[in-house]
C-alpha cells in the first residue's frame, strides 16, 4: 500500500500539471492566435460599443423588432449569467399557460395575423440564450414588424431571406434565422 | 421521421464506424506499447516521469494491486477537486470572485467528476473559478477517462493472456492512456471547436449594451441574504431596468474536448451543450456527438485486436450499433410527433422546409428534433451525460429513451472503457445462459467461465439496480426527496428515478428540473455514484485476475461462436432481459403513465 501512495501522488500532480494547465493554455494560446473573434465570445461591435455577440440571443419585446424564443432564465430572460431551460414536464400545466400567455400577447401585437403561431416562437430554448429563431417563426412576425416600420412586406421578408440559414449537406442545421443579425439589420434600414 | 433526421442518423453511423478501425488499432499499439511513432516521441517524457515516481514500467501488477492502485490513484483526484472548491476563493484566476463552494457540493462535485459521471448539482457560470474548471475538473475529465479505458484494457488482457498472474501495469496504463490517446485528440477539438466559436480566454465576464432594454422583477433580499417579506408575509418584489447583458467568458473549449472525449458531460455552463458558447453550430454538434462515441466504439476493434480475433469485437459493436438503432428511432419519432396539448393551442408542430416543428419546448432552434434527440441518445448510451436539449421537457416516450438507455447499463457504445467492459460482462452472462440451455461448460474467447466469473459478474451488473432502486425508494419516502420535484404527478417520479439512473451509472444527464444542489441530494447522489463506479471496477478487475491466470482452452467443434448473428442476437438479449426485467415496474409508473395519460386524455 505505502508503496504504492508515492507513485499515486507524484503521477496525478504530473499529469495535473499536462492536463490541467499545459494544455488549457496550450489550446489558449492556439485559439487566440487562429480564431481570435471566436475564442474571444464572437462579440459584435456598433460604433466601438460592445451590443451583443453573434451567437448570444437577446431579450425583445417592442414590436418594430422581430422577437426570439421565449427564455426560462431567471430573474431576467436572456440572463446570460444563469443558463439553463424551463425544464417544465410534457403535461405541467404550467407549460400550456405559458405558450397561451405568450400566443395572447403575439395576437394583441399583430390582431390581424390568423396564422397557426410556429411551436418555437412559444416555448422555452434549452439555453434561455439561444440566438435563432425558426425561419417560419420570423415569417410569421413579417407582418407586424413591416406595419410597425412602414416597411412593404416584401422588403421585410427579403431581409429575412438575406439572413436565413439552412441545412448544410441536408442534414447540418435547421432553417434557421440569428434574431439579433436580424433585427441590426432592420435598425440599419433607416 | 424527417429524412433530415433519417440522413443525420445515417452519416454519424457511417462516420464512426469509419473511424472504429484506425482508432482502434491505434489504441490497441498504444496500450501494448508498440514502438510506433507517438510513443517513440514520447518515450523520454515517460521514462522521466517513471523516475519521479519511482516506478519500474515493466513491473507486472496482479489484479488487486492494481485495484489498489486504481482506488488510491482515483481517491487523490476527490479529494483534490473537493480542496480546490473549497479553497477557490483565495486562489488566482477567479475573476468573478466566486467564493468557496459548500461542503455537500463540493463532495457531490468530487465525487461526480472522478467517477466520470459529472452530475452538475451547481451551476457554473455562477459558481466554479476558471482555476476550479481547469485544474480540478478539467483533469479530472482526463483522468476519470483514462481509468475507465485501463479497466476495459485490464479485462481484454485476462482474455489474451493465460497463465499469467499480472493484468498490466496501473502506472503505464493510466500514463499512456492519458498522454497518447486523450490528449492529442482533445487538443485538435478543442482548437476545431473553439474556430466554431466555443470561448476559449482568461478574460473576465463581458458586459454588452443590449439593443432593447428588459423590465423584470425580482425578490428583495436582505443584508443577510435571505427573502425580504412584508408585514403580510409576502416577499418584496422589486421592479428593475436592465440593459446589460453579461456573457461569461473562460477556458471552455479546452474542457469541452474531453468532457466529450472522455463522456464526461460536465459543461462549463449550466446549460451544458445547449449553451451557445459550449455548443455554437450544427458543425460542433455533430462533432461532440462524434467525440461522444469515437472512443467506446473504438475500444471494442481494440478488444478484437488484442484478443487476436477481430471478429469478436465487430460483434460487440454491432450488438451496441442495434440497439442504438432502435432507441433513437423512437426518440426521435417521439419528439417530431410533438405535444398534443400544444397543439390544441393552435401551434404549428409540423417539420416543413421553414421549421423543424415537433415538441421545442427545452430544444435550440439550431438543432431543432433530429440533431436534439439523437444527442440525447448518444449522451446516454455513453456515459457522457452532456446534454444539448432539456430531457426533463422531452415528451415521455422520447424521455423514457434517455432513462432506459441508462439502466440498461451504459452499453450502448457505454462510457470511455466502461461500455467495452460492461457490454463483455454481460457477454460472459450471456454465454453462460447459453451454456446452461445447451449442458455446456460455457466459454468466452478460449476461457472457461466457471463460478467465480460469474458471481463477480452478477455483482458487476447488480451492483448498478440495486443502489438506483433503493436510492430511488429512499427518496420519494422522505421529505427532503420529495421537496425537490419541479412537475408534478407521474413526471415528478420520473425526475427522482432519472437522477438515481443518472449518478448510478455514472452519466451526469438530469430531468434538470428536480432541484438536486440539496445535502439531502448531493450526499445520496454522491455515494451512490461512487458505489455506482467503483464495486462494479472491483469485480470487473477480479474477473480479469481470474482470466488472465486460466490456462486456453482450445477450440472444437463444439464451441460456441461468439460472433455472427446468433451471439449477438443472445447478447442484445441478455442486455434487454436484464435491464428489462429490473426497471420495467419502474418505468411503467414513470414514463408509462405519463405517455397514457398524455395520449389518452
Amino acid at each position: 500500500m505505502t508503496s504504492l501512495l508515492r507513485p499515486a501522488i507524484v503521477l496525478f500532480l504530473i499529469l495535473t500539471a499536462i492536463t490541467g494547465i499545459a494544455y488549457p493554455l496550450l489550446v489558449t494560446g492556439v485559439a487566440q492566435a487562429v480564431f481570435p473573434s471566436e475564442a474571444g465570445g464572437s462579440l459584435i461591435a456598433k460604433e466601438g460599443k460592445a451590443v451583443g455577440s453573434s451567437l448570444i440571443g437577446q431579450s425583445f419585446s417592442d414590436p418594430r423588432h422581430f422577437w426570439g424564443r421565449p427564455s426560462a432564465t431567471a430573474p431576467q430572460p436572456y440572463n446570460g449569467l444563469a443558463s439553463g431551460g424551463s425544464n417544465l414536464g410534457p403535461l405541467n400545466p404550467a407549460l400550456t399557460d405559458g405558450i397561451k400567455t405568450r400566443v395572447e400577447a403575439l395576437r394583441a401585437a399583430d390582431p390581424t395575423n390568423k396564422s397557426p403561431v410556429p411551436v418555437d416562437l412559444v416555448t422555452a430554448s434549452a439555453s434561455g440564450l439561444d440566438p435563432d429563431i425558426s425561419l417560419a417563426a420570423a415569417y410569421y412576425q413579417v407582418p407586424r414588424v413591416a406595419r410597425e416600420r412602414s416597411l412593404p412586406p416584401d422588403a421585410v421578408r427579403s431581409l429575412i431571406a438575406a439572413h436565413a440559414r439552412g441545412k448544410v449537406l441536408g442534414i447540418l442545421g435547421e432553417p434557421r434565422v440569428n434574431v439579433l443579425d436580424l433585427n441590426l439589420a432592420l435598425d440599419a434600414l433607416k | 421521421m424527417t429524412p433530415g433526421s433519417l440522413g443525420l442518423i445515417a452519416a454519424f453511423l457511417v462516420v464512426v464506424l469509419v473511424l472504429v478501425k484506425p482508432l482502434g488499432m491505434y489504441m490497441a499499439a498504444v496500450m501494448e506499447g508498440r514502438p510506433i511513432w507517438p510513443l517513440r516521441a514520447g518515450a523520454r517524457l515517460e521514462r522521466l516521469i517513471y523516475r519521479l515516481c519511482g516506478v519500474d514500467p515493466g513491473a507486472p501488477m496482479g489484479w488487486k494491486r492494481y485495484a489498489i492502485a486504481l482506488l488510491l490513484f482515483n481517491a487523490l483526484g476527490a479529494l483534490a477537486v473537493y480542496a480546490f472548491q473549497r479553497m477557490q476563493s483565495w486562489l488566482p484566476l477567479n475573476p468573478q470572485q466566486f467564493a468557496n463552494v459548500s461542503p455537500d457540493s463540493s463532495f457531490n462535485t468530487a465525487v461526480s467528476f472522478v467517477t466520470n459521471t459529472n452530475w452538475q448539482g451547481y451551476s457554473g457560470e455562477s459558481t466554479m473559478s476558471y482555476l476550479t474548471q481547469m485544474v480540478g475538473l478539467t483533469v479530472q475529465n482526463f483522468l476519470s477517462a483514462a481509468t475507465g479505458i485501463v479497466v476495459a484494457v485490464a479485462l481484454i488482457r485476462g482474455f489474451a493472456r493465460h497463465n499469467a498472474q499480472s493484468i498490466g501495469n496501473f502506472w503505464v496504463d493510466i500514463t499512456r492512456t492519458t498522454l497518447y490517446i486523450l490528449l492529442p485528440l482533445s487538443t485538435v477539438l478543442a482548437v476545431v471547436l473553439a474556430g466554431q466559436g466555443v470561448v476559449q480566454n482568461f478574460s473576465a465576464y463581458k458586459d454588452v449594451t443590449t439593443l432593447e432594454a428588459v423590465s423584470f422583477q425580482q425578490p428583495k433580499v436582505d443584508a443577510a441574504g435571505g427573502p425580504l417579506k412584508d408585514a403580510a408575509g409576502n416577499a418584496v418584489v422589486e421592479s428593475l431596468t436592465t440593459q446589460k447583458q453579461t456573457l461569461p467568458m473562460g477556458p471552455m473549449a479546452s474542457q469541452e474536448a474531453i468532457k466529450e472525449l472522455g463522456t464526461n458531460g460536465g459543461g462549463f455552463l449550466n446549460a451544458n451543450s445547449a449553451h451557445p458558447y459550449e455548443n455554437p453550430t450544427p458543425l460542433s454538434n455533430f462533432l461532440e456527438m462524434l467525440a461522444l462515441v469515437l472512443i467506446p466504439a473504438a475500444l471494442t476493434y481494440t478488444f478484437g485486436q488484442m484478443v487476436g480475433d477481430t471478429r469478436q469485437g465487430w460483434a460487440v459493436l454491432a450488438a451496441m450499433a442495434i440497439l442504438f438503432g432502435a432507441l433513437v428511432t423512437i426518440a426521435v419519432h417521439s419528439e417530431q410527433l410533438g405535444n398534443p396539448r400544444v397543439a390544441a393551442l393552435g401551434i404549428d408542430q409540423t417539420a416543413s422546409g421553414l421549421q423543424p416543428g415537433g415538441n421545442m419546448e427545452g430544444k435550440e432552434a439550431r438543432f431543432g428534433i433530429g440533431a436534439s434527440a439523437l444527442f440525447a441518445t448518444v449522451t446516454t448510451g455513453t456515459s457522457c451525460g452532456a446534454v444539448n436539449s432539456m430531457h426533463d421537457s422531452f415528451t415521455p416516450l422520447g424521455g423514457l429513451v434517455p432513462l432506459f438507455n441508462m439502466q440498461l447499463g451504459e452499453v450502448v457504445f457505454g462510457g470511455t472503457g466502461t461500455g467495452l467492459y460492461s457490454m463483455l460482462i454481460f457477454a460472459v452472462i450471456g454465454v453462460f445462459i447459453a451454456g446452461l440451455m445447451i449442458g455446456r461448460t460455457p466459454e468466452y474467447l478460449g476461457k472457461k467461465i466457471e463460478a467465480f466469473e460469474i458471481k463477480m459478474s452478477s455483482i458487476a451488473i447488480l451492483v448498478m439496480p440495486f443502489i438506483v432502486l433503493l436510492g430511488t425508494a429512499i427518496a420519494v419516502s422522505v421529505a427532503d426527496g420529495k421537496a425537490g420535484v419541479a412537475n408534478p404527478a407521474a413526471h415528478g417520479f420520473s425526475e427522482i428515478l432519472y437522477a438515481f439512473t443518472s449518478a448510478g451509472n455514472n452519466n451526469g444527464s438530469a430531468f434538470a428540473g428536480l432541484s438536486a444542489n440539496t445535502p439531502f441530494y448531493n450526499t445520496i447522489l454522491g455515494l451512490v455514484m461512487w458505489l455506482g463506479r467503483f464495486w462494479p471496477i472491483a469485480a470487473v478487475l477480479a474477473i480479469a485476475g481470474a482470466l488472465a491466470a486460466k490456462k486456453r482452452v482450445p477450440v472444437t467443434a463444439g464451441t460456441m461462436l461468439t460472433y455472427g448473428p446468433t451471439f449477438i442476437i443472445l447478447l442484445i438479449g441478455t442486455v434487454l432481459l436484464v435491464g428489462a426485467l429490473t426497471f420495467v415496474p419502474a418505468l411503467a409508473l414513470g414514463p408509462v403513465v405519463e405517455h397514457l395519460v398524455m395520449w389518452g386524455g
